[in-house]
């Protein structure tokens, strides 16, 4: 999921360090680390990342967490690919939560993606590049980065560099030329003798062998498990209720606590009664902290209901007036004003404006988070998409060295940006509670703390200007956007227009934004995508043509535009009332391209009929999987787009649960088909590029369909829209 | 005071609060954490338990009102000699989990569905099937339902009547 801008810095310095930290193994101090917190008497290590048992059996170590993506699997085929290695000897284990795993392959991936600013990092002076190398420590599962990014530039070239490694241990015990010997499910053999040796019997010998700095991967004709729909390896966990999630911990004599924190952002507690929850049977204590008040109790529900008896007065930090009303008011004049007025005299002046809401991310599984303090130290256990980072947060709360933490990482029930670094208040109540029990205390929040503390998709509004010229050819194109945060570059923007200008303008306020899956790419596809089909109806061209003539020919988006409008029956005649819709973005290094087929039920709201799908995301690495990434991402983009709104009153999120903030249901869910265009792009990101372009397809074919055009999200009915 | 109740086939005996959901008495008293908290106000459908073979959101069943019934969790459908239930086989088949979270619940969801109306139609699986899964894996849920219909009948989960029940 995305990335916040301050990780992404952290990252970006690790690579611009003279690039000792490219590949990880070129890094000493930190393959030294690696290979003492992975090493095995009865293995072979290979920087520590991979290990290859005298059993042949071949761990890797991977550094994201499971979060329902599906990474391990992939990477692990990565790995065992370039490796040779035989499939049911592969283990993925999660890598230690040391500095020694700190990845700086996503770093990689980051810095090759031009839509997430690397023009401006580049920009810094080296000297702060530098700082921030040394403090690199993080193990992000974000940024759609696990395989392009990890996989890609780390477990494939590991592997391939390890395999030659393991052809060169060969050669010497054999006796003959390296090039003669060829290798196999996890076998070195000699193509003249027929001798062969299993990678178990070389593994410690090559473990001590240089590694090929840059080894040679295969090419795609010799790949034999990336393109394969290999089952995930997390699943059967999934199904049988096994797996153990942060909230599922236990400990002996552990007490169960549950926290409300200040309704607005920025106040405090200033008081509670503490007597009505010490009387509820189970209730053990009941916790000021600066901005909250916990209550440990036995169990949840006695800790539930120690909570809700209370009566805690909280400070507003003074923002009790704000409301999304206020906030969008300030972004409506920013965004009006943002921008230069374009050269009305190059043709007809067109101009809208749009605004997106508050989105909350709503995983499954709430905070949860279990810490032991015991002899000055802290053993902590929870899902988040940072471990190393988690590490270093609860160290730096309780005010104890890194030394002293332990950090287990479990999978999360869905992450989708919110357990990303930077805001994780539940990390400084853990700490807090445990350090002053002498139990291990595990927290959870409940529901309704989920929807009024997160870190949401920002609220945003822009002003688009542009013109048309005589040729029907947008001659300009000056966009203002503001929003609390962001990278701000708006997202990738593919058409060539002679006169382009995109402006953010920061608004902030007390509401806390971070990134919410696809991060500014949503928002901005929104804006962009539905502008142009402004633009082409405005030109009198149909929405498909009109994007190709400002997309440079031979483009991925024309390839994708055109396989989604081809699958989908573009062009055909459709029953009155029906319409369709297309639209394509770029993010994450993989390019989307979806149409909706859409009418309006009789209750106003939309009816997504079908979906079609093409995808320009480099080599696939497991297609099945791969369509499973799209699909859900277009089932959350078009919950977002219909449903989903976060929305401030006299300073604090109005909704509560899924009953003021419903998400899109699997009734509501249209037939999804998607296509992976043949591509040799760059291997791209899957985890998020899917999304932003649904909403902006769903929008244009409600115009198609209704005359009414959506400039504001979420859609609900087309009462909503004039 | 003392609750009894069948979970999973076994006779228990519970220490807790007659009002304790359901859900938090199989996970914190009885350890069976295959069962999920979502929201606590039965909208999301993560906690989704058979109650004398009944589908229902155990954050909303005090665990009084089970007493003398027959619980069956995700724990209780493998069969006695750990063989899958046909449509948890369905759904690594289908690889439908993500996330995993829901999934839980929408396998128990699927099996009452199943349990109840044998063969459901599409428009029966988009009526009952009304938990919230957020990874959006419900194309593969429904695909999962349809390819384990036909199996699923047949199979007696370890659970015994609480989880065949009123069909």
């Amino acid at each position: 999921m995305g990335i916040k801008r301050r990780a992404f810095l952290i990252g970006g310095a690790a690579l611009a360090g003279g690039g000792i930290f490219a590949l990880q193994y070129g890094d000493y101090a930190a393959r030294r680390d690696a290979l003492a917190l992975t090493r095995s008497q009865k293995a072979g290590s290979f920087t520590g990342w991979l290990r290859i048992g005298e059993d042949s059996r071949v761990t890797i170590f991977t550094p994201h967490v499971d979060m329902g993506t599906g990474s391990a699997t992939a990477l692990a085929q990565m790995a065992a690919d370039e490796l040779d290695a035989d499939w049911d000897q592969i283990i993925v284990e999660q890598a230690p939560v040391e500095p020694g795993f700190a990845n700086a392959w996503l770093a990689k991936a980051l810095l090759s993606d031009p839509a997430m600013g690397s023009a401006k990092l580049a920009m810094l002076p080296d000297s702060i590049f530098s700082a921030l190398a040394r403090s690199v420590a993080h193990q992000i599962t974000g940024g759609s980065s696990a395989v392009r990014g990890t996989g890609q530039y780390g477990f494939r070239v590991l592997a391939a560099a390890a395999r030659q490694s393991l052809v060169e241990e060969a050669a010497e015990r054999l006796g003959v030329p390296a090039n003669e010997l060829t290798t196999t499910k996890g076998m070195v053999t000699h193509n003249g003798s027929s001798k062969s040796l299993r990678y178990g019997d070389l593994a410690k010998g090559a473990a001590t062998r240089k590694l090929a700095d840059r080894p040679k991967l295969k090419a795609t004709g010799e790949l034999t498990l990336i393109g394969k729909s290999v089952p995930r390896i997390d699943i059967p966990a999934k199904v049988d209720g096994s797996v153990k999630y942060g909230i599922d911990v236990s400990l002996p004599s552990m007490r169960v606590a549950t926290v409300m924190a200040a309704p607005v952002r920025g106040g405090k507690l200033e008081s509670v009664d503490p007597a009505p929850a010490m009387a509820i049977k189970g209730v053990e204590k009941v916790v000021k902290l600066e901005d909250a008040v916990a209550v440990i109790a036995t169990g949840y529900w006695p800790a539930l209901k120690g909570l809700r008896a209370l009566s805690p007065q909280f400070s507003d930090g003074g923002n009790g007036a704000v409301s999304s009303a206020t906030i969008f008011a300030e972004q409506d004049k920013l965004a009006n004003d943002g921008a230069a007025a374009p050269d009305a005299n190059l043709g007809k002046l067109i101009a809208a404006s749009y605004r997106t809401p508050y989105l909350h991310h709503a995983p499954m599984e709430t905070f949860a988070l279990t810490a032991l303090f015991k002899d000055g130290k802290l053993e902590v256990w929870g899902g988040l998409q940072d471990p190393l980072g988690t590490r270093h947060a609860i160290a730096s709360a309780a005010g104890i060295s890194l030394s002293d933490v332990t950090f287990h990482s479990m999978p999360l029930g869905g992450g989708f940006g919110r357990k990303l670094p930077g805001q994780i208040e539940i990390i400084g109540q853990a700490v807090t509670l445990a350090m002053q029990s002498p139990w291990p205390v595990k927290v959870i929040w409940p529901r309704e703390e989920e929807f009024a503390q997160g870190t949401y998709r920002p609220q945003s509004a822009t002003t688009i200007r542009a013109v048309l010229d005589a040729n029907g050819r947008i001659a300009a194109w000056h966009a203002a956007f503001a929003q609390a945060s962001g990278l701000g570059v708006g997202g990738s923007f593919p058409y060539e227009v002679p006169s382009l200008e995109r402006k953010h303008t920061k608004q902030a306020s007390h509401i806390i934004t971070g990134s919410w899956r696809s991060v500014e790419a949503s928002q901005h596809g929104f804006y962009n995508e539905s502008f142009m089909d402004e633009l082409a109806h405005e030109a009198g061209v149909d929405p498909l043509e009109f994007r190709k003539r400002h997309l440079k020919p031979g483009s991925r988006a024309i390839t994708v535009l055109d396989a989604a409008a081809k699958a989908s029956g573009w062009g055909t005649p459709l029953p009155q009332g029906t319409g369709r819709g297309i639209a394509v973005v770029e993010c994450f290094g993989t390019v989307c391209a979806h149409v909706v087929q859409a009418s309006v039920r009789e209750d106003g709201y939309p009816k997504v009929e079908k979906v079609w799908a093409a995808v320009d995301c480099g080599q696939v690495v497991n297609p099945r999987n791969a369509e499973a990434q799209v699909m859900g991402a277009i089932v959350m983009g078009l919950s977002a787009a219909i449903h989903e709104e976060i929305t401030i009153e006299k300073g604090a999120v109005r909704q509560a649960s899924f009953p003021d903030y419903p998400l899109l249901s699997l009734a509501e869910t249209p037939d999804i088909a998607i296509e992976f265009v043949p591509s040799s792009a760059p291997v791209g990101g899957l985890g998020e590029p899917g999304l932003p372009p649904i909403a902006p397809a769903l929008a244009n074919a409600l115009f198609a369909a209704t005359g009414r055009r959506i400039r504001q999200l979420p859609i609900k009915t087309q009462a909503s829209h004039g | 005071m003392a609750i009894g109740l069948k979970v999973n086939g076994k006779l228990v005996s519970l220490e807790a609060e007659p009002d304790t959901p359901l859900l938090w008495a199989l996970r914190e008293e009885l350890g069976l954490t295959g069962t999920k908290f979502g929201c606590g106000i039965a909208a999301c459908g993560a906690c989704s338990v058979h109650l004398d073979g009944k589908i229902v959101r155990s954050c909303g069943v005090p665990v009084g009102d089970a007493a003398g019934k027959a619980v069956t969790t995700i724990e209780g459908l493998k069969s006695a000699d750990g063989k899958l239930h046909s449509v948890q086989q369905a759904w690594i088949d289908a690889q439908v989990p993500q996330c995993g979270y829901c999934q839980s619940g929408q396998i128990m969801a699927a099996v009452a569905l199943i349990n109840e109306v044998g063969r459901p139609s599409t428009a029966q699986i988009d009526a009952a099937m009304t938990n919230l899964c957020r990874c959006g894996t419900y194309p593969r849920i429904r695909e999962a339902i349809l390819a384990a219909t036909g199996l699923a009948a047949t199979d007696q989960p370890a659970g015994g009547p609480s989880a065949k029940g009123a069909a």
